[in-house]
C-alpha cells in the first residue's frame, strides 16, 4: 500500500520545493549561515539582507509596513506575545479581555492563563454556522476592555470571520484588535489597514513554507506596545529576543511571497476541488456540512456522517489523512470543542470529518476519497444498530441510553 | 492508535452481522452503551428449547475495538448453553484481542452486552 492520500492541508504542508532550495543557501559553509545580529563582518550583513528581504515578503501580503513584522517561533508564540503582551503592557486601562470559544488553543490556553492572573475574559458563542459576528463584539465590549482577539479563518471548520467589521468596532472602542490568521494568510486575502487590525499573528508551515517560524505583525501606528515574552539580547526591537534562524525566515519569506503571487488562481482551483468533494459525496443520506457555506476559505471541508462511530470512520478511511471531529487520546473520547460550540451533539461531532485540500491536491485525489468516503460510510452503517433504528423510525433522542 | 491483527480481521470481516426477530421468544437482545459515549452494541441471541444457543448476530456502533469484540463474541456463544455463554469474562475477549488498556471498556461492553442478551431471553422465556 503506498501512502495515504494527504488531504490535511489545514494541519501543515509540505514546504515547497522552491522554498526549500532557498533555505539550504543559509545553512551549510559555502551558504550565507551568518547570524543576521553580526553587525561588523559581510556573513552578518548577507544574513540581515536576506531576513529584511524575507520581512517584506511577509509584510507585503498582508499589507503592513516591515517594520511591524516581529518574527517568533511560530503562531503559537505570537498568539501569546500579542495576548499576554497587550493584556500586560495596558492593565492600567483595564483587565479584560473578548474572545471566541473556536479559537485555536495557543489564544485559548493564553486567555485562561491571565484568567489565572486576574485577568477577566469573555468567551464568545459562535452562530450555528461558526461565525463570530461584529454585533457579538460590540456587545461583549466594557470600558475595562483593552484586547479582542478573533480568529481570521477556523480551523476546523474554514468559517471567515468578517475582520475588517470587527476591527472597526475595536478602533471605534479604542480596543487593541488581535486577529489569528495562521489559517488565513496565503488563503484570503488580507490588508490590515482597511481591516484595521493591530496585531496578527502568521504562521510559515501552514503554508509551504517550514516549521519552527512565524511572525506577529505589530501596529505602527497608531502604535501598539506589548510587553516581550522572551527577554536576552534585545532582538526585533525588544519584543522577541533570540538569534534569527536566518533559513527558516528565508524560508517563510519565500512561502508568503509565492502566496502572494499564486493566491487567485490556486484558491481558484482549490475551490473546485471542494466542490468536486462535496458533489460527490452530498447524495448520501444523514450527512451535514458544518461551518458557513459562503463565508469561508475553500480549502477546508468538514462533514459530520450521523449514525457512524467517528474512530472507526477514520480507521476505515486509513487510505486517507484526514482529520476528525474527536480528539481521541485518551480512554474518553473528547469531541472537537469547536464543533460542540456549534450545537453539534457528541456523537454527530465525533463522527464528523475535515478535509483540507492544498495546493499538491488532484482531481484523482479527490475522486478516490469520494468513493473511499462512500464505501466506508455504507460499511459502516451497515454494521451500526443506530442507523437500523433510525430507518426503522425510532427517534434516537428518545432512547434511554445507558451512559457509561 | 495500532490496533492487533485479530482487531482488524474482524473488523474487516464482521462475523455474525445482523437482526435476529425480536417478537420470538426464543431471542435475547442486549443493547448496551450510549451514543454519546461512542459505543452501542446490540448482540441478539437465539436459543433452542434446550437453552443452547443456536444463532447469534450483532450490530456494533463503535470503534474498532468495540466492533471486534462484538464480532468474536458472537462467534464464542454459537453453541453454548446460555448458562456457559453467561461465563465468559471480559478479560478473555481483551487477551484474544490483545486490546490495549485504553480498549479494554469495549471488551467490557461485550460482556454486558452478552449478559443483557440472556437475561432478556430468560425473561421472555419465564413470561412464557
Amino acid at each position: 500500500m503506498g501512502l495515504p492520500i494527504y488531504l490535511d492541508y489545514a494541519s501543515t504542508t509540505p514546504v515547497d520545493p522552491e522554498v526549500a532550495d532557498k533555505m539550504m543557501q543559509f545553512l551549510t559553509p559555502s551558504g550565507r549561515f551568518g547570524n543576521p545580529a553580526s553587525r561588523s563582518h559581510v556573513f552578518g550583513w548577507e544574513a540581515e539582507s536576506a531576513v529584511e528581504d524575507a520581512r517584506g515578503e511577509v509584510a507585503k501580503l498582508i499589507g503592513a509596513d516591515p517594520r511591524e513584522v516581529v518574527w517568533t517561533s511560530g503562531a503559537t508564540e505570537a498568539n501569546n506575545l500579542a495576548i499576554k503582551g497587550c493584556a500586560h503592557f495596558n492593565t492600567r486601562k483595564g483587565k479584560h479581555i473578548i474572545t471566541s470559544n473556536i479559537e485555536h488553543k495557543a489564544v485559548l490556553d493564553t486567555c485562561r492563563q491571565l484568567e489565572r492572573e486576574g485577568f477577566e475574559v469573555t468567551y464568545l458563542d459562535p452562530n450555528a454556522q461558526g461565525l463570530i459576528l461584529p454585533e457579538m463584539v460590540s456587545s461583549a465590549i466594557r470600558d475595562e476592555t483593552t484586547v479582542v482577539s478573533i480568529m481570521h479563518v477556523n480551523n476546523e471548520l474554514g468559517t471567515r470571520n468578517d475582520i475588517a467589521a470587527i476591527g472597526q468596532i475595536c478602533r471605534d472602542n479604542k480596543v487593541f484588535f488581535h486577529v489569528d490568521a495562521a489559517q488565513s494568510a496565503g488563503k484570503t486575502v488580507i490588508d490590515v489597514e482597511t481591516m484595521n487590525v493591530d496585531m496578527m499573528s502568521l504562521s510559515a508551515h501552514k503554508i509551504y513554507g517550514p516549521k519552527g517560524i512565524g511572525a506577529l505583525f505589530v501596529r505602527r501606528k497608531p502604535r501598539v506596545r506589548i510587553e516581550a515574552q522572551m527577554h536576552g539580547g534585545g532582538h526585533e526591537r525588544g519584543m522577541r529576543s533570540g538569534t534569527l534562524p536566518t533559513h527558516q525566515i528565508v524560508g517563510m519569506g519565500e512561502a508568503f511571497r509565492v502566496a502572494n503571487v499564486v493566491l487567485p488562481t490556486e484558491s481558484a482551483k482549490i475551490a473546485r476541488l471542494r466542490d468536486r468533494l462535496w458533489t460527490g459525496v452530498s447524495d448520501m443520506e444523514e450527512i451535514y456540512l458544518n461551518g458557513s457555506p459562503n463565508q469561508s476559505v475553500p480549502g477546508i471541508i468538514n462533514i459530520s456522517f450521523a449514525f457512524v462511530e467517528g474512530e472507526s470512520l477514520i480507521m476505515a478511511l486509513r487510505d486517507l489523512a484526514v482529520s476528525s471531529g474527536s480528539a481521541c487520546t485518551s480512554a474518553s473520547l473528547e469531541p472537537s470543542y469547536v464543533l460542540r460550540a456549534l450545537g453539534l451533539n457528541d456523537e454527530v461531532a465525533h463522527s464528523s470529518i475535515r478535509f483540507s485540500i492544498g495546493r499538491y491536491t488532484t482531481e484523482k485525489d479527490i475522486d478516490d476519497t469520494v468513493s473511499k468516503v462512500r464505501h466506508a460510510v455504507y460499511k459502516l452503517r451497515e454494521l451500526s444498530p443506530l442507523w437500523d433504528m433510525f430507518q426503522d423510525g425510532v427517534d434516537l433522542d428518545q432512547v434511554e441510553w445507558a451512559a457509561h | 492508535m495500532a490496533y492487533s491483527e485479530k482487531v482488524i480481521d474482524h473488523y474487516e470481516n464482521p462475523r455474525n452481522v445482523g437482526k435476529l426477530d425480536d417478537n420470538s421468544k426464543f431471542v435475547g437482545t442486549g443493547m448496551v452503551g450510549a451514543p454519546a459515549c461512542g459505543d452501542v452494541m446490540r448482540l441478539q441471541i437465539q436459543v433452542n428449547d434446550n437453552g443452547v444457543i443456536e444463532d447469534a448476530k450483532f450490530k456494533t456502533y463503535g470503534c474498532g475495538s468495540a466492533i471486534a469484540s462484538s464480532s468474536l463474541l458472537t462467534e464464542w456463544v454459537k453453541g453454548k448453553n446460555i448458562e456457559e455463554a453467561g461465563q465468559i469474562r471480559n478479560t478473555e475477549i481483551a487477551q484474544e484481542l490483545a486490546l490495549p488498556p485504553v480498549k479494554i471498556h469495549c471488551s467490557v461492553l461485550a460482556e454486558d452486552a452478552i449478559k443483557a442478551a440472556i437475561r432478556d431471553v430468560k425473561d421472555k422465556q419465564q413470561k412464557g
